[in-house]
């Protein structure tokens, strides 16, 4: 039983916490934004590695490098809404998806002449796990839990109780009554696209702590992430938390029954199953 | 002999540029004429390019195998397979808006590349399958690769036909009916998950023909013959520059691109090994660039959408 925690549930939700914060940022663009954000995965390898300039050139400490890969992260993500994303709002919506292909490629290619192809990561060394009661957990296992729980707090405290957030639940609910009611369109999407940059930049961080930085980190979670959201209900934050926990619990699972190759498959089979049976989620939520 | 080598350059070419152009029709019928987004074309194609593989190549010791079936059989099994993959999946995913396709797609490439990697039984994982057949291929070099090209450009132009023949057609019209005005369509009575998903289908089995025809000139296919976010990535900027819904415009993109893509490819080789890695990826953020300035400038393409007679006149309704 310990080990079945040690080896399959322990990793699964922490993997899953990674997910939660992609998953949240994918379900707020698809409510609010209404499209799928193929560059997401993308935009968190940025991220994660913007994360490991900061440790290795600046020299901060591994935990601080967090909040400054997200204020930076946020900083691209509007940059690259007004670059590409803006000029797109009035033509179908498939457009900017499409458009957002091309930018996951253009965020990979960056990374890739920036940083290069090889793996890297934040520390040196083995991180030696400390026994709670027979359950192994390590530092930085519990933070990156802790940290995604702090996180959606926080995103739900603001959607729940400040004007802004009020304003993006609004757009999410019924754009014509919001914006004919004098929401600020504009500020929304901005203020929508920092969010997402700095959950992106998080859950890239977390993967990068807990295993290694790739180039190809992010690419690879995309389908998760979606798989997560679409779990959850699309537009619903708690679903995407849960959503995030049940991909990744599942796909560690997995290795009971699957060869280890076909994890990935997993979220696959989850995103295709729920379409199927309920296509609102979990948590009933939007279907575009 | 300079020219020698020119010439066989640019027959080389050629028998890519029929390839992509095969690729790019399939993905014309699936978005330039229906608003599918396929973000998986690279799994198609390599669905194709393994299924022919697997058909018409020798026996070989611990894989399947051994059939040995003509390359005509291999082809049309390529386009059956790729079609027969597409099918479940757009069952699924076509009911909703096309951001669920999109997600969908990328998920079966992916795992149609783990399956690749991974099972030594059916693909001989990483060292690929060898000694494919190609037709004509006992013939000197040049000979060889001129008819290739021939038969590449025979394909092409009887899917060209054919498709040209289908969207001149009621259900060409119907398809564009549902594309622009879903709604209407189906007030009309038109099924439209189901004729979506035909138009899905059908052009997945043109991009597993393209993996074929790829195959058979290779003689050998392995995991890594193609990058699958860059193949993918390629012929949509090839069928967006070229214009979408236009199969003359969707061949002149693929021209276009594939010889700029390939063209630079010889210029990085020629810098320094460390800049020319670089280089590499730089290719690669310049084809994204592209599509951005093709979408942000010239949406319709080079050669934009024929607009029919009857299309024209429903604008007096607006």
């Amino acid at each position: 039983m310990l080990d079945l925690i040690n080896f399959y549930l322990v990793p699964g939700i922490v993997l899953g916490s990674i997910y939660a914060l992609g998953a949240v940022g994918i379900t707020l663009v698809f409510a609010i934004l209404r499209y799928a954000h193929l560059a997401h995965g993308d935009l968190a390898t940025l991220g994660a590695f913007l994360a490991l300039a900061v440790v290795s050139a600046i020299g901060l400490p591994v935990y601080a490098a967090l909040p400054v890969a997200m204020i930076v992260t946020a900083g691209v993500a509007v940059g690259v809404d007004r670059l590409f994303y803006d000029y797109l709002r009035e033509r179908p919506k498939i457009v900017t998806v499409m458009a957002s292909l091309g930018v996951a490629l253009m965020i990979r290619s960056l990374v890739q002449v920036i940083w290069g192809v090889d793996a890297e990561s934040y520390t040196r060394g083995i991180s030696r796990p400390e026994n709670w009661w027979g359950i192994r957990l390590k530092d930085r296992e519990i933070a990156t839990v802790a940290v995604m729980i702090g996180l959606v707090l926080a995103l739900q405290l603001f959607l729940l109780r400040t004007k802004w957030g009020k304003a993006m639940r609004a757009m999410s609910d019924n754009p014509d009554l919001a914006l004919l009611s004098g929401i600020d369109n504009r500020k929304v999407v901005t203020l929508t696209w920092i969010i997402v940059g700095g959950l992106c930049a998080a859950s890239g961080y977390f993967l990068g702590l807990n295993t290694e930085l790739k180039s190809l980190m992010g690419w690879q979670m995309l389908l998760p992430m979606f798989a997560a959201a679409i779990l959850g209900g699309v537009g619903r934050i708690e679903g995407a938390v849960i959503g995030g926990l049940v991909v990744g619990i599942a796909e560690e699972l997995s290795v009971l029954v699957l060869p280890s190759e076909y994890k990935a498959a997993m979220a696959f089979a989850i995103l295709l199953v729920m379409l199927l049976v309920r296509p609102t989620g979990l948590l009933r939520g939007k279907v575009l | 002999m300079e020219w020698i080598g020119l010439l066989n350059y640019a027959v080389f070419m050629a028998i890519f540029i029929g390839i992509y152009a095969l690729l790019a029709i399939g993905l014309n019928i699936q978005w330039g004429f229906t608003g599918l987004f396929n973000a998986g074309i690279a799994g198609f194609f390599a669905v194709g390019a393994y299924v022919s593989a697997i058909l018409t190549s020798p026996y070989a010791e611990g894989r399947i195998g051994g059939f040995e079936m003509p390359v005509v059989i291999g082809w049309l099994g390529a386009m059956v397979a790729a079609g027969a993959i597409a099918w479940p999946i757009g069952k699924v995913c076509l009911r909703f808006r096309s951001d669920y396709l999109a997600i969908a797609t990328i998920g079966v490439a992916e795992i149609i590349r783990l399956v690749i990697k991974s099972e030594d039984w059916l693909t001989n994982s990483a060292r690929g399958i060898t000694d494919i057949p190609r037709p004509f291929g006992d013939l000197p070099y040049v000979q060889s690769q001129l008819a290739y090209l021939a038969i590449v450009a025979a394909v092409l132009l009887a899917a060209y036909l054919l498709v040209e023949r289908q969207i001149a057609s009621p259900w060409g019209r119907m398809m564009r009916a549902i594309r622009d005005n879903e709604t209407a369509a189906r007030a009309m009575g038109k099924d439209v998950p189901f004729r979506r998903l035909e138009a899905f289908v059908f052009g997945a089995a043109l991009m597993g023909l393209g993996g074929a025809l790829f195959a058979h000139l290779n003689r050998a296919i392995t995991p890594e013959a193609i990058d699958p976010m860059v193949a993918t990535f390629l012929v949509w900027i090839m069928l967006i520059l070229g214009g979408s819904g236009n199969n003359r415009g969707a061949i002149l993109g693929v021209a276009v691109v594939w010889i700029i893509w390939s063209m630079s490819e010889i210029l990085t080789d020629r810098l320094p090994a460390e800049m020319a890695v670089k280089a590499k990826y730089i290719r690669v953020f310049l084809i994204g660039l592209m599509l951005q300035l093709v979408l942000r400038f010239r949406p319709e393409g080079i050669l934009p959408e024929r607009q029919r007679e009857a299309e024209i006149s429903t604008d007096s309704a607006k």
